[in-house]
């Protein structure tokens, strides 16, 4: 059918199932921006208030629904703004489709208004990227890009279209089918490795099982917890495999890492065999790799070859999709249910190992932040999206909001501050069945706040907690500890009265900041209908972990 | 130590700058690089000369598997490729130094493409080790400019290395 380039663009969308799109207008997107307007029944299109937070919107609806989502920048600035939602993404192997305009292709290269190479700058943070120079290429860039995005290691792939391209018509027609002879991402596990890797594990005396966030791209959440269950293996999480098991599973024993539980920390040294499931083993989660694959046997399932190796030897490496590959582990196990070793002392040795949490007394006219979280945890429904932003904030969050089966979403790669808000919109308008609750400090709020006013334009119904102790809490931690208290740059005085500023969107507020203030903010957070912003007051000294 | 890597890529615009960003951000070093067309005019061939220890080439094995447009990538163990290398450098050469350095040119197999009267332009096409030695002993007259191709490298004996084949 004979149609311009933007209405291709519009129709490949569709084509993809694409219902809403993240983005901010310019003058180079114009044109696929009125290719949109005829589409609105079909594509929604939501104006963010800053163009990475529309990548961070798109980035959150892309991990409730599994699927590539899409955010829309200008040319130039719009297009640069973008590229800390793309990095984010990419550190976090979430798949997005950006689509930016740029300048007509005969100005490319002449340094005029609004141009940027963007397919060049973000190079380092795509999986792959397009600029659209012929008009015949769109179906087929368009469709390699969902397909890339999606499939393999999941990731953000950038589509660059000059205005003129956007403008010109041709006979479209969407490709049915994707073939990149040099892309052919691995699915089911070799037979033999699988083997060799299930009776390693179930034979060993201490195994141990380590969930990154690979679970969730491979939507393997099942069949690791039928693993983990049928084999009566403990298993621990990075801060981005958070809630594929919920808290209260006996096999969960917590968090890994430099601010991981004490608990997860001692299981991983004291194992005898560490089972990495799409977990890249990354500085925060294991200090000290080169160690633990002295004293440790590693099996390491991924699907992306160069993970494997990167920062752990494995002994038993496994390249694969990890719902293809354990559901071979469970039918291997099926048929040769033989030679589980007994794990219940080693799970034993784990639980006396375990040591109470408890709260201190928090200072007058402030609340213990990890508590509150707590608290809420038992009183919100069991389906949460949990977004936490950068910090203090993410810490308690990531330990001490207790998960029963909803999401936890977090920048965990990349640690991108202001990651919550707009991933919390996104995250939401996926799924509005489920509540969703944005958690962040007064230094990453005051990045983000300006997508309380895209919550309130679309109607987009979450809820916002702020801690705040008018400090970039964890940096002057760090200044403490490491730099003698030398605290610098870190006051965030000349900060706004948050329940005030909530008002000003008309965003109902209350301010948390002693035991009867709690218990009502917990209430409405979890019954309120419709927006709800908590602040959340923490002492200014209140130590992350 | 030095490896030898073949990277048959989609001969598309913005590969060289994907494979070199790649390099530069994981911190491997190149030595020479190298790019041209092969038989099939799809698809380019580069050759890559870097530096490091076994887990660094894995590395780069597999981060440039990743780029979306590498078709194919293959480290050459030791003695199992030939590879050439193309050096042009002039010389200064007056009279009186012509016929030593004529005698270089013919025992290190160079040829001359160009002569002055106070200089010589000599080409020689051979393995990177030969041209450094090469290069030391022409290195007295006075080197006034020189050029390298970095090196390009295919399979010893009747194995080839082609998009098709299985890795």
């Amino acid at each position: 059918m004979k149609m311009t380039v933007s209405q291709a663009m519009v129709e490949c969308l569709k084509a993809e199932g694409i219902k809403v799109v993240y983005g901010y207008p310019g003058a180079a997107i114009c044109p696929f921006y009125d290719a949109l307007l005829s589409a609105e029944k079909d594509i929604r299109n939501i104006l963010v208030r800053h163009e990475a937070n529309g990548g961070h919107a798109a980035s959150g609806y892309a991990r409730i629904t599994g699927k590539p989502a899409v955010c829309i920048a200008t040319s130039g600035p719009g297009a640069v703004n973008l590229i800390t939602a793309i990095a984010t993404a990419y550190a976090d192997s979430i798949p997005l489709i950006c689509i930016t305009g740029q300048v007509n292709t005969d100005q490319i290269g002449s340094d005029v208004f609004q141009e940027a190479d963007i397919t060049g700058a973000a190079e380092p943070f795509v999986k792959h990227s397009y600029l659209l120079k012929d008009p015949k290429d769109v179906g087929r860039a368009f469709k390699e890009a969902f397909y890339i995005a999606g499939t393999g290691r999941p990731g953000p792939v950038l589509i660059d279209v000059p205005m003129d391209v956007q403008k010109m018509t041709l006979d479209f027609e969407y490709p049915k089918k994707v073939d990149i002879r040099s892309y052919k991402p691995t699915g089911k596990g070799n037979y033999l490795q699988v083997k060799r890797v299930t009776e390693a594990l179930r034979s060993a005396e201490k195994p141990l099982i380590c969930i990154g966030g690979g679970v969730f791209a491979s939507n393997a959440q099942n069949e690791i917890v039928e693993l983990s269950e049928t084999l009566n293996i403990p298993v621990i999480t990075t801060m981005m495999g958070i809630s594929v098991f919920s808290d209260d599973n006996p096999l969960y024993v917590g968090m890994i890492g430099t601010h991981g539980m004490k608990i997860a920390n001692y299981a991983v040294n004291a194992c005898d065999t560490l089972f990495l499931v799409g977990a890249r083993v990354g500085d925060r989660a294991v200090k000290t790799p080169l160690d633990l694959e002295r004293t440790t046997k590693i099996l390491h399932i991924d699907i992306d070859p160069a993970e494997i190796g990167k920062n752990i030897g494995a002994d038993y490496p496994l390249v694969g999709d990890a719902k293809q590959v354990l559901r071979q582990m469970l039918d291997y196990i099926k048929k040769n249910p033989e030679g589980c070793a007994d794990h219940s002392g080693w799970l034993r040795q784990i639980e006396e190992n375990k040591v109470p949490t408890e709260f201190a007394q928090p200072v007058k006219g402030t609340v213990n932040p990890k508590e509150f979280l707590q608290k809420l945890a038992e009183r919100m429904p069991a389906n949460v999206n949990i977004c936490a932003d950068v910090g203090q904030n993410q810490i308690w969050s990531s330990r001490y909001y207790f998960k029963r089966g909803g999401r936890f979403l977090t920048s965990g790669g990349m640690g991108t501050m202001g990651y919550s808000v707009p991933c919390a919109v996104g995250a939401k308008m996926a799924d509005p069945s489920r509540p969703t609750i944005a958690i962040c400090g007064d230094g990453g709020f005051q990045m983000n706040f300006m997508e309380l006013a895209t919550a309130v334009q679309y109607g987009v119904d979450i809820k916002v907690i702020v801690m705040t102790n008018t400090r970039l809490g964890m940096v002057r931690e760090l200044q403490t500890i490491g730099y003698n208290d030398r605290q610098t740059g870190v006051f965030l005085d000349g900060s706004p009265d948050f329940v005030k500023l909530a008002a000003a969107y008309g965003i109902p507020a209350i301010r948390v900041n002693d035991e009867k203030s709690e218990k009502e903010a917990i209430e409405r957070l979890a019954e309120d209908k419709g927006l709800l912003l908590a602040e959340v007051v923490v002492d200014k000294d209140f130590p992350t972990l | 130590m030095k490896h030898t890597i073949s990277v048959l890529v989609e001969n598309h615009s913005g590969v060289l700058s994907r494979i070199s960003g790649l390099f530069s951000r994981r911190g491997f070093n190149i030595e020479s690089l190298a790019v041209g067309p092969t038989h099939d005019p799809s698809i380019s061939r580069i050759t890559i000369v870097a530096d490091g220890d076994d887990h660094t080439v894995e590395q780069i094995e597999k981060q440039l598997n990743k780029l979306i447009e590498v078709i194919k990538v293959k480290t050459f163990g030791r003695d199992e490729f030939v590879a050439r290398e193309l050096m042009i450098v002039k010389v200064n050469a007056p009279a009186e130094k012509r016929s030593e350095i004529m005698t270089i040119a013919e025992i290190t197999g160079a040829k001359v493409m160009d002569i002055t009267l106070s200089t010589m332009t000599l080409e020689l096409c051979d393995r990177y080790d030969r041209l450094c030695r090469f290069e030391n002993v022409i290195e007295p007259y006075g080197i006034l400019e020189m050029a390298r191709t970095g090196t390009v490298a295919v399979e010893r004996g009747s194995d080839y290395f082609s998009p098709k084949k299985g890795s």
